[in-house]
C-alpha cells in the first residue's frame, strides 16, 4: 500500500503576523516556513507504519499545492523520511482549488492512505481533506488520533464529541488527523538531509479551476481591555469581580 | 429557499452547542427573509425536537434510518445534499466539531457551495456574502467572501448567545436512508467519556501550566473547578508529563476552546497556548512573573504564587456559594 500526505506550507507558529497591500496580503517578510504541524505529525505516523514491515507500506509521498518558494519546506518533508513528492505548481488560492488540484494530481496513483491535517494553522480551513476525500469519491474519516493496520486493514480512532470510536475503513481511504496521531514530530537527520537533495519532486502544472471563496481582507483582533490586578494577599475578591463585575456566574 | 441547519444528537437529546446553531441560523435566515428548516439525524424524540422550533427553526425534518447509526461522513453528506437541495437551502450552518468538519467540505464539493469555517459572528453582508472569521490560530481575522449560489458555514462553539424566537413546530418524519453502498466505514467500538464536562462544552475552565510545579498540586485547581461546574484542562508540557490526561491539553495542537472564563494557572501564555483559548470571553491569569505574556491576554490578573492563590479562591467561591 501507498501511503500519501498532504502538507500546507505556514509561517512558523509563534510567527507575530502583519499585513500590507490595505490588509489584503500577508506580510511574508522575515517568515520562516514550516510544515503546517499536523501534516508533520502525519508523516511521523505514516514513517512509522513502514519502518514495520509487517504493515506493507511501500512508499510515503508527499503531495503539495504551491509554488516553488515552498520547495524547502517539501525537502524539509523528504529530509524527514517520505520517499518523493508532488508539487502542484500554482498559488494555493482557496481550499476548494487546493483540493481540486490535488485529486487531479494523484487520482491515478492508487494511494490506499492519504492523510491530511485536522487545519492549517494560517487560514483555520478544516476543510481541504474531507473536499479532497469526496473529490476522489471516497471515504473520510476526519479527528484520527491513531492509524493502525491489522492483517492489512487499517484501523482507525476517531475522536467524537464526548470520546472516541474505533473503525474500520476500506482504502483507499483519507486520514485527517489530529492529536494523539504522533507524539513527537520526527526530526531530519543528517543523512536524511543529504538524501532529500536527490529524492525526486514531481512538479504537475495545474488543472483549470475556479474558487469558490476569496479573502476581501484581514484585521488585528481588538485589543482587549488592561489586566486588571488582584493582590494575591486578598485572592478572594477576584471571585467578588467575576461575579459583579464580569457577570460570569 | 431556506436555510438548513444540520443537527447531531447525543444519545437523542441535543446539547447547548445545538439551540447556538440553530439561533444562529435563525438570525441569518432572517438576514434572508428566508425560513430556517433544522435537519436531525437518527432517533429524537418530539419533545426534543420540539425546542428547535423554539430556537426559530420553521420546520424539523428528523430522518430516522438504521443506516445512520454509523457516522459514514461520505454517506451522510450525500443524504444532507439531497435534503438540501429538495429545500432549495441557500445556507447550510453546522457545528465547527469533528463532524461539522467532516461533513462541511463534503458538502461543499458536492453542491459546488463556497465554505467558511469556525465563524463567530453573523455575516457582514448577504450581498454580497461576507463572512467574519479567526484565521492565523486567533492572531488576526478574515473577512471571507464567499461567491457561489448556496454558502455553507460551521460556526465556533460558544461563539453565539441562544435566542428564543418561538414558531409552530412542524415536524416532517422521514425514513430516507444514506446510500448503502457508500457506507465504507464501519465502526467497532465507541468509548463515551460519562460524568466529566466536557471540555468543549464547559462554561468556565480551569486550566494549569508547569507553574503548578507538580501533580500531586492539582486538588485545589480540581476543588475549584468543582465548586463552578468547570472542567479541568491544562498546558501541552503538563500533559506531556502525564501529569494530566491528554485530552485536557488546551491549545493549537490541542483542544480549541471559547469558554466565558478561562483561569490559566502557572500558565506562561505561549503563541501556541493562546492559539487554544484566545476566544475565551474573559481569561484570568495567575502566575508569579508580573512580565509572562499571559498577562497580555487577561482581564483579571494575580500576581502570586498558585499553590497560595488557589486556596484562597477556594474559600471564596464556598463563601459566595453559602450566601
Ligand atoms: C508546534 C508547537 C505546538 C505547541 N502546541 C501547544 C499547545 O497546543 N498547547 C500548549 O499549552 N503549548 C503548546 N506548545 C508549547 C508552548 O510553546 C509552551 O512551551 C507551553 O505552552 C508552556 O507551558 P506552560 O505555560 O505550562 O509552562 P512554562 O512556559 O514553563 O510556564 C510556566 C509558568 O508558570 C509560572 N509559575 C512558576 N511557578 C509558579 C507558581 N508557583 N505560581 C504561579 N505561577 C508560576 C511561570 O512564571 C511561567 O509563566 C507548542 C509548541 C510548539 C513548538
Ligand atoms: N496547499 C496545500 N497543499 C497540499 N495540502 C494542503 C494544502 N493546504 C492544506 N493542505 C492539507 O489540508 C489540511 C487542512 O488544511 P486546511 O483545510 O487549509 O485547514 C492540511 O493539514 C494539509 O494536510
Amino acid at each position: 500500500m501507498k501511503v500519501l500526505f498532504c502538507i500546507s506550507n505556514v509561517p512558523d507558529t509563534t510567527t507575530k503576523v502583519k499585513f500590507v497591500n490595505e490588509s489584503k496580503k500577508l506580510d511574508v517578510s522575515g517568515i520562516q516556513w514550516v510544515i503546517n504541524p499536523w501534516d508533520e505529525l502525519a508523516l511521523t505516523r505514516a514513517l512509522e507504519l513502514k519502518d514495520d514491515a509487517a504493515n506493507g507500506i511501500q512508499s510515503v509521498t508527499v503531495a503539495h499545492v504551491g509554488t516553488v518558494g515552498a520547495e524547502p519546506t517539501i525537502r524539509k518533508a523528504l529530509a524527514i523520511g517520505a520517499d518523493d513528492a508532488i508539487r502542484v505548481n500554482t498559488e494555493a488560492d482557496d481550499a476548494y482549488t487546493i483540493a481540486a488540484q490535488l485529486a487531479e494530481a494523484v487520482r491515478s496513483e492508487q494511494f490506499g492512505i492519504i492523510m491530511c491535517g485536522i487545519e492549517s494553522s494560517d487560514h483555520n480551513g478544516s476543510t481541504v481533506g474531507g473536499m479532497l476525500a469526496e473529490f476522489l469519491g471516497c471515504p473520510s474519516v476526519t479527528g484520527v488520533s491513531s492509524v493502525k493496520i491489522e492483517g492489512g486493514i487499517p484501523v482507525i480512532v476517531r475522536e467524537i464529541d464526548g470520546g472516541k470510536e474505533v473503525l474500520t475503513v476500506s482504502a483507499p481511504f483519507v486520514a485527517i488527523v489530529q492529536k494523539g496521531i504522533a507524539k513527537e514530530p520526527r526530526i531530519a537527520a543528517m543523512r536524511g538531509i543529504m538524501m532529500a537533495r536527490t529524492k525526486p519532486i514531481k512538479v504537475i502544472e495545474p488543472a483549470a479551476c475556479e474558487s469558490l471563496t476569496e479573502v476581501v481582507d484581514y484585521e488585528m483582533p481588538k485589543a482587549r481591555a488592561a489586566c486588571k490586578y488582584v493582590d494575591a494577599e486578598n485572592a478572594g475578591k477576584l471571585i467578588a469581580l467575576l461575579q459583579n463585575e464580569a457577570k460570569v456566574f | 429557499m431556506s436555510v438548513l441547519v444540520f443537527l447531531e444528537n447525543w444519545d437523542g437529546r441535543f446539547k447547548k452547542l445545538s439551540f447556538e446553531l440553530v439561533s444562529y441560523a435563525s438570525k441569518v435566515a432572517d438576514m434572508l427573509y428566508s425560513p430556517v428548516i433544522a435537519l436531525s439525524f437518527g432517533q429524537v424524540d418530539a419533545s426534543e425536537l420540539e425546542k428547535l422550533a423554539t430556537y426559530g427553526a420553521s420546520k424539523v425534518i428528523s430522518v430516522e434510518n438504521d443506516l445512520l447509526g454509523t457516522f459514514d461522513e461520505q454517506a451522510f453528506a450525500g443524504l444532507i445534499a439531497g435534503v438540501a437541495q429538495n429545500t432549495d437551502a441557500k445556507v447550510l450552518v453546522l457545528a465547527n466539531n469533528n463532524a461539522g468538519k467532516a461533513l462541511a467540505p463534503r458538502l461543499s464539493v458536492r453542491l459546488k457551495a463556497g465554505v467558511a469555517s469556525g465563524v463567530s459572528k453573523l455575516p457582514v453582508s448577504t450581498e454580497p456574502f461576507v463572512v467574519y472569521k479567526k484565521v492565523y490560530s486567533g492572531k488576526a481575522f478574515a473577512n471571507i467572501l464567499i461567491k457561489t449560489d448556496i454558502k455553507i458555514l460551521t460556526l465556533a462553539q460558544n461563539s453565539f448567545e441562544l435566542v428564543e424566537s418561538p414558531k409552530p413546530f412542524v415536524c416532517e418524519k422521514s425514513a430516507a436512508g444514506p446510500d448503502g453502498s457508500l457506507i465504507k466505514t464501519q465502526v467497532k467500538e465507541v468509548q463515551i467519556q460519562s460524568g466529566k464536562i466536557l471540555l468543549t462544552d464547559a462554561d468556565i475552565v480551569v486550566s494549569g501550566g508547569r507553574g503548578m510545579k507538580s501533580p500531586e498540586n492539582w486538588a485545589p485547581l480540581v476543588e475549584l473547578a468543582g465548586l463552578l461546574g468547570a472542567a479541568t484542562a491544562c498546558s501541552r508540557p503538563v500533559s506531556d508529563e502525564g501529569w494530566r490526561s491528554h485530552d485536557e491539553h488546551t491549545g493549537q495542537t490541542g483542544k480549541i476552546i471559547a469558554p466565558n472564563l478561562y483561569f490559566a494557572i502557572g500558565i506562561s501564555g505561549a503563541t501556541q497556548h493562546l492559539a487554544g483559548i484566545s476566544s475565551s470571553k474573559f481569561i484570568v491569569a495567575i502566575n508569579t512573573d508580573k512580565d509572562a505574556p499571559i498577562f497580555e491576554a487577561a482581564q483579571y490578573g494575580i500576581i502570586g504564587d498558585a499553590l497560595k492563590v488557589l486556596p484562597k479562591l477556594v474559600e471564596a467561591v464556598k463563601e459566595m456559594k453559602s450566601k
